[in-house]
């Protein structure tokens, strides 16, 4: 296995454990942090999550689709300094509406099936990051990009 | 939790609690075997010191830099030496030491004690650890004696068994350890007895010397040996020692002393003592229930069992035992002074000579056929001299090494390489080197037309004095354009020199090294201070020695690349012949020798080439921060050169960074040009780190795929401080 794949598997088995973000949006350019329950797609290409339109994160997407995500491993002990792995996730959100909807919330439902009163709500958007790059971080500080061709 | 047990009071549930050695004691001392008075500090001690001080993780972290499997011995040792120094400068927390101290102080008042290591994992493993942590005799004090169970719970991280524990798959993060206290016997006769020989299971063995145990047991003190019969206990063969020393106790620790004369002419034990301390051993065997290696010593007439263990050496289907090797990384003050002596009259000598004697032949006037047979020799030499460089050299630098553990045990350092700071004294040949170009650099620098001859290749015109001192450069260190460890391939003409030259004299002079000499001088006294007497004496032959290894880390490669150069210079002319012959339109069949000669020689050059490792597969990820060792403190930012090949020094302009797979001694040329070092090699004492500190550059090494991720041109901030390279700008 070449780095590429070794790395692009790490990315994803670290995106299938972990069950809940870290999402930034801005509001005017003042940085705003959420915590949403999302999943990946094995290719690295999209993220999804379920939000309240009502929410001011989804406020924020409407006015700039630019946002973050941050997935980690950590589980507030001191072993995470050197154990966990952080990857920051930069791409454009956008809400999915129609046929395409359903397919995408029964995938959701796998991996949180407790959410399913909520997510069925009609007040719920699913909501899709298109990932542009990847910012991985382990041992404590070792740093890979992976970029994905648009 | 009682953090301190006396032995008679240890039960079979503390037996992961006191590790292998402590239980074992235990064991004898309820069982009617007279031993010294002992008692063991939990491995709960050493959890609560860990937790509380924030070693625990401070260790995992340096263990992670990067993938254990891929770092080299050197990074283990840096790792090692690291984490050692954690534990110096760690004290142990008031509460923790209170209650050690008061427990110990009440066993042994003022009496001086031996300090050993005992580990839990030793039963979980089923695996021996002798050997591989540390133990200290005679250590009298209540706060030397806390300062050392500080070292020995320091061992645990030694590079021998960070060796030893990747290799029989524990997990270092479940490691832990004991520590045994016990009364020290000042032993006129001391040794070890094996029930079991591990060549003849129907034998055993006894090793005796005069003395304390610690000569044997380190290999310092050649033993008097005796075979016997493991039913009969009687005798069947003797090997008497040449009796020179033996180890004695001193105010704090122990020392290698001669042997007085009168007790050399004697066997340290008589017929008599050599089946008492066999029937023991044999009894500790009945006890076990397995074969025992003991440690023993008289004191007078009476003889005390210091600790037994389970032989772990026997053959029989049991994983093979690599310890010995792992050990053997390290080599005795008595080895190395031996050594040094074999380098510095012998070898150093022979490689000077070596390459005169080469100089001396008129290449241009040799025949096409005695010339291929010159180019054969001439492999084979150097073929000989880099082989003595790998097992003689490679060896020697441990003098460094040595040298470092003392004194960060004297200093408690900071900065656990603040030693070397100490050895720079010394003159590199490089050095030399260096301030030779830097002469030369000035020249064209103030002289225009020199420089405008240089630039537009008229070398010619170059005045004549001029010319002769580069003659003369290049008679003293070669071209500078060749590897030094293998290759045939070499440049062909003094271009890449002139080059080189030419861009320093764009620039101002580069600093001539942040060498200072006070500073050397106030180190020198702090270490020195630190001992009195016989230790004093011993402590500067020590420096000694430090810095001749030290000196020879570089020197010994230019001597190499010296004789290298005149098997260049042979393949050269041979090169030169073969394309005279071509444009000629001649095809003489001596051609073919001399073109058969070459392949061969490219084919056997293969190995050992530093430049040979090669980027591999093509990346579509992009490095962003890459974590190293910290190599050289500083921190600088500079488009990256890449240097994949001796080719590629060349092109090196002012203020770039210098990317190797590992830095070749001849290569550091190109110093006076960089602004940073970064090498995929890894380790604090490896050239690139010597002589980026030598000159004060940041370095970091051991990044892996240093060269294939990083590529020539990018813009790169190397932070020799933490040990990280940063690529690239921080654009999202």
């Amino acid at each position: 296995m070449d780095k590429t794949q070794a790395l692009h598997q790490q990315l994803s088995s670290l995106l299938e454990s972990q069950n809940l973000a870290v999402l930034a949006t801005h509001r005017s350019g003042q940085p705003y942090t959420s915590l949403v329950a999302f999943y990946a797609t094995e290719d690295l290409r999209n993220l999804f999550f379920v939000t309240p339109k009502t929410t001011r994160k989804f406020e924020n997407i409407k006015a700039d689709p630019r946002v973050s995500i941050l997935v980690n491993s950590s589980t507030n002990q001191t072993v995470d300094f050197h154990r966990a792995v952080s990857v920051t996730v930069v791409g454009e959100a956008s809400e999915i509406v129609g046929s395409e909807r359903q397919p995408i919330l029964e995938r959701y439902l796998k991996k949180h099936p407790h959410l399913e009163d909520f997510v069925r709500s009609p007040s719920c958007a699913v909501v899709r990051v298109s990932a542009k790059s990847y910012f991985m971080v382990q041992n404590f500080q070792n740093v890979m990009e992976l970029h994905i061709d648009q | 939790m009682n953090w301190v047990i006396s032995a008679e009071n240890i039960q079979p549930g503390d037996r992961q609690r006191v590790g292998g050695k402590g239980y074992a004691l235990t064991l004898l001392a309820n069982n009617g075997f007279q031993i010294p008075e002992t008692i063991c500090i939990s491995s709960d001690a050493y959890q609560e010191y860990v937790d509380r001080t924030g070693l625990r993780e401070r260790i995992q972290l340096e263990l992670h830099r990067k993938d254990f499997k891929e770092m080299r011995w050197e990074e283990i040792w840096d790792c090692a030496t690291r984490i050692r120094n954690m534990f110096l400068r760690k004290q142990i927390p008031d509460h923790i030491a209170k209650r050690l101290k008061a427990d110990i102080q009440f066993r042994f008042k003022d009496k001086p004690v031996a300090v050993r290591s005992s580990a839990p994992e030793e039963d979980t493993a089923r695996a021996s650890f002798a050997g591989l942590h540390e133990s200290y005799i005679n250590i009298s004090g209540i706060d030397a004696i806390l300062e050392h169970i500080r070292k020995v719970w320091a061992s645990l991280w030694s590079d021998a068994a960070l060796l030893y524990r990747q290799e029989i798959g524990l997990n270092v993060e479940k490691s832990t350890m004991a520590v045994v206290i016990q009364e020290i016997v000042p032993g006129d006769r001391s040794g070890v007895a094996f029930t079991q020989s591990p060549n003849d299971d129907s034998q055993g063995v006894i090793e005796s010397v005069y003395g304390l145990n610690q000569g044997l047991v380190d290999g310092t003190v050649e033993p008097d040996r005796w075979i016997l019969d493991r039913k009969t206990h009687r005798v069947i063969s003797h090997t008497p020692a040449t009796r020179r020393y033996w180890i004695v106790p001193i105010e704090q620790g122990v020392q290698l002393n001669p042997l007085p004369q009168s007790k050399s002419r004697m066997p340290p034990l008589n017929v008599q003592e050599t089946r008492e301390v066999f029937g023991q051993a044999r009894r500790a065997e009945d006890f076990f229930g397995t074969p025992q290696d003991v440690e023993w010593t008289y004191r007078d007439r009476s003889l005390v069992v210091l600790q037994s263990r389970p032989i772990t050496t026997l053959s029989g289907g049991k994983p093979e035992d690599n310890r010995g090797w792992y050990l053997s990384l390290h080599r005795s003050f008595e080895n190395l002074k031996s050594l040094r002596t074999k380098i510095e009259e012998a070898l150093i000598p022979g490689m000077i000579a070596a390459a005169e004697e080469l100089a001396a032949t008129d290449l241009t006037r040799l025949p096409d056929g005695a010339l291929a047979t010159e180019i054969k020799r001439r492999w084979e030499i150097n073929h000989k001299w880099v082989t003595i460089y790998w097992d003689e050299f490679i060896p020697f630098a441990h003098g460094v090494r040595l040298f470092g553990q003392i004194y960060n045990d004297a200093i408690k350092p900071e900065d656990p390489y603040e030693f070397v700071d100490l050895l720079t004294e010394t003159e590199m040949v490089s050095l030399e080197r260096n301030r030779m170009l830097e002469d030369l650099a000035e020249q064209i620098r103030s002289n225009r037309r020199l420089a405008g001859q240089l630039q537009k290749g008229l070398y010619a015109e170059v005045d004549p004095d001029f010319r002769a001192e580069i003659d003369a450069f290049v008679l003293k260190f070669g071209d500078l354009s060749c590897a030094v460890t293998g290759g045939s391939q070499c440049a062909q003409d003094t271009d890449p020199l002139i080059k080189i030259l030419l861009e320093m004299a764009n620039h101002p002079p580069a600093p001539t090294g942040r060498r200072n000499y006070k500073k050397t001088e106030i180190l020198k006294e702090k270490f020195l201070t630190c001992f009195a007497g016989d230790q004093r004496t011993r402590a500067v032959e020590l420096l000694d020695l430090a810095r001749s290894s030290y000196r020879l880390r570089d020197d010994d490669n230019i001597y190499l690349g010296r004789i290298e150069a005149q098997l260049l210079a042979a393949v050269r002319e041979a090169r030169q012949r073969i394309e005279n012959m071509v444009s000629g339109g001649s095809d003489a069949p001596t051609a073919n020798e001399l073109k058969a000669v070459l392949a061969d020689l490219d084919h056997r050059a293969e190995s050992r080439n530093p430049y040979r490792k090669e980027a591999g597969a093509k990346f579509n990820i992009k490095p962003r921060q890459l974590i190293g060792q910290p190599g050289g403190p500083g921190i600088a930012s500079g488009r990256a050169r890449v240097v994949r090949q001796h080719t590629d020094l060349a092109d090196f302009k002012h203020g770039e960074v210098l990317v190797c797979d590992a830095v070749d001694p001849n290569m550091t040329f190109v110093v006076p040009l960089v602004s940073a070092v970064v090498e995929r090699r890894g380790g604090m004492l490896i050239h690139g780190a010597i002589i980026a500190r030598e000159y004060g550059l940041p370095c970091v090494t051991g990044i892996s795929d240093a060269t294939a991720l990083i590529k020539t041109g990018d813009k790169i901030t190397v932070d020799g401080y933490i040990g990280i390279v940063t690529i690239g700008s921080g654009e999202i």
